[in-house]
């Protein structure tokens, strides 16, 4: 009767940090693809949509494994509840990233000029959130290590602050290409909605970045 | 009264290989719970897990499995009535074995968790209760062992959640974590070594003429403390594993418990043996006892002969069937790094040896998930399953009246076989 063996569950840590890690290749995919609409490549558009459908595909998967093996009667270190909020974070990131790469291929759309360096921008930022709350998921392990310590407690806190100020510089860069746009907006026609669409979605992969931050705050203060 | 004596020779052999059975299956089935989380945190391999647990599962049975035997043997019945009907006992002890080995063996078939400790201590008052009556039991005795069953998870438990969260604020949260425990490791060391001298020392080696009284016992325990912390301090400096390593900064520090917890799994070993070898040996003893001089007071001590049979059945069941067990074990007990392994082992070693002082047959393996609870309530572990709970309550809940009742039948088909 070795039950002592059926105390453990398989710990969701390092499938959340490779779900992270996939949606935020997604989140990375979106620089190509956005380069592609740069240049109105419409080949490189279709190619960077398999692509991040795939990664997307991937995360997805990941996500139903990572949920199926937290049953309800599980004692974690880190919240069950917890755990699938911030699942679902990561999970969004992946699945705007897809909504993006949708729109393009189906609309095939290149951006006007004017937006390029703009968009370029906000791109690189939204990208760098992400990987800044990639860092903060891969210290889970560390979290966990030292049993929530204060001193790790501390330190993760503030990769989560950097996330946030990350963030909030996003959003500045978001109003740049939005007032680009609109400054624009009777050259482009009906595209400015699917514009504003698509600015909306890039700035909102470092909106759920921040979230899966803010989220894991709550749950390593209590 | 003369023509059972008669039969007696025939109830000593039946109660041997019954007694042999019960400690092979302790062999095969429990050591791995002792084992099997330094084997999981790949503190040792399943090879040495078999080695180091045989030598320290026998040393513990043979040297130190005294008193709760005694306690088993003669400890829950009122032996003034049992002197009565002596062969009685004869009947009821070999029930005992073979009911707690039938429950072992469809527990086994089934996979359901049956403790051997509950299942003896049920089948001991279950006979007692119907052959010699309700006030042969010992209740007050029986119902300090209940209580036992609660309170030793629970005190494992605890200790294993102080001695986490003293690891935690003393090594693991610092800014150095390598630093600090190079300064603390040999604290630990010298508390492990320390605990194992006082728990062998105190009153514990009869069988070697080394119990010693507590000033003695305290003396020798803290220079072998000091002999510990001065071995652990050598060993950590010698932990390099190369440089720091940003990903896994923790990494090296778990190098500095993989010794400790090594430590505490063979204290475990010691402890189970001193505690579980009762389960098989103390009805065998009671039969004996009554075979040779008919001197069921006991005043007699358990003899180490019968204590090595118990010590070889379970090394024995260690080699034939537990290495395959705890192959299992270990591969499901990978999460467990060596110090919360170090932890919970430690919190439930220093629990079961006591309660082997005390002569109070505790579970084992109950304990030891007392403590691996204690150190996941204070968030050292990612996931526990708190399902194995509700089994324990329900192997409580099982065990104790099937026991009881699988021991009112096989006393009477012992009664039936032996009576001439």
């Amino acid at each position: 009767m070795p039950f002592i063996s059926s105390l453990f569950g398989r710990s969701p840590i390092r499938p959340m940090q490779q779900h992270m890690k996939a949606a935020v290749t997604c989140a990375r995919e979106v620089r190509p693809l956005v380069e592609a609409m740069a240049a109105g490549d419409g080949a490189a558009i279709a190619e960077r949509r398999a692509e991040i459908s795939r990664l997307e595909h991937e995360a997805d998967q990941l996500k139903n494994e990572i949920r199926s093996h937290l049953p309800q009667r599980f004692f974690m270190a880190v919240s069950r509840r917890d755990m699938l909020e911030i699942l679902d974070y990561q999970d969004s990131i992946a699945d705007v990233a897809q909504d993006i790469a949708e729109l393009a291929e189906i609309r095939s759309m290149k951006i006007p000029e004017p937006m390029r360096e703009p968009m370029h921008e906000l791109v690189r930022r939204v990208i760098a959130t992400c990987e800044q709350a990639e860092r903060i998921i891969d210290r889970l392990d560390e979290l966990v290590e030292t049993g929530f310590g204060a001193r790790e407690v501390a330190r993760v806190e503030e990769m989560i602050n950097a996330v946030n100020r990350e963030e909030s510089e996003t959003d500045a860069v978001a109003e740049r290409c939005l007032r680009t746009l609109f400054a624009i907006e009777d050259q482009l026609g009906v595209s400015t909605l699917f514009w504003y669409k698509i600015i909306h979605w890039i700035a909102e992969m470092a909106d759920y970045a921040e979230r899966v931050g803010n989220r894991l705050r709550l749950l390593i203060a209590g | 009264m003369e023509t059972w004596l008669y039969d007696l020779p025939i109830a000593v052999w039946i109660g041997g290989v019954l007694a042999l059975y019960m400690a092979w299956a302790i062999g095969a089935n429990d050591v791995a719970n002792a084992m099997g989380t330094s084997v999981g945190s790949r503190a040792l391999t399943i090879g040495r897990a078999i080695i180091v647990a045989g030598v320290l599962e026998f040393a513990g049975a043979f040297l130190a499995g005294g008193h709760v035997t005694d306690t088993v043997r003669k400890g829950m019945l009122d032996m003034d009535l049992v002197a009565l009907r002596p062969e009685f006992l004869v009947y009821g002890m070999l029930a005992a074995l073979a009911s707690a080995g039938t429950l072992l063996l469809v527990a086994t078939r089934y996979g359901l968790p049956v403790s051997t400790t509950h299942s003896i201590v049920g089948a001991i008052v279950g006979f007692g209760a119907v052959a010699l009556g309700l006030e042969a039991v010992a209740w007050w005795k029986v119902g300090q062992i209940a209580l036992s069953w609660l309170t030793s998870p629970l005190i494992g438990g605890l200790l294993a959640y102080l001695i986490f969260s003293l690891i935690r604020r003393l090594i693991l949260d610092r800014e150095r974590p390598m630093e600090t425990a190079r300064r603390y490791g040999p604290v630990f060391y010298f508390y492990v070594f320390f605990i194992i001298g006082m728990l062998t020392l105190f009153k514990g080696l009869k069988n070697l003429n080394l119990d010693r009284e507590l000033p003695e016992a305290l003396m020798i325990s803290f220079g072998l403390g000091l002999i510990g912390a001065g071995l652990g301090w050598l060993f950590i400096r010698r932990v390099r594993a190369g440089p720091a390593d940003e990903d896994h900064p923790f990494r090296r520090v778990e190098r500095v418990f993989v010794l400790l917890q090594i430590l505490t799994a063979c204290a475990v070993a010691f402890a189970h043996g001193s505690n579980d070898v009762a389960n098989a040996i103390g009805p065998l003893a009671a039969v004996v006892h009554v075979a040779q001089d008919l001197d069921v007071t006991g005043k007699s001590p358990v003899e180490p002969w019968m204590l090595a049979i118990g010590g070889v059945g379970i090394v024995i069941g260690l080699a034939t069937w537990g290495y395959r067990v705890m192959e299992t074990v270990g591969k499901k007990i990978t999460e467990l790094t060596p110090s919360r392994g170090f932890a919970a082992e430690l919190g439930a070693a220093t629990t079961i040896v006591l309660a082997s002082r005390l002569g109070i047959p505790v579970s084992t393996t109950h304990v030891l998930v007392g403590s691996v609870l204690g150190v996941g309530l204070a968030r050292g572990i990612d996931v526990l399953d708190l399902r194995v709970v509700g089994r324990i309550l329900v192997s409580w809940a099982v065990t104790l009246p099937v026991a009881a009742i699988l021991s009112v039948f096989f006393f009477y088909f012992f009664k039936g076989l032996l009576t001439p």
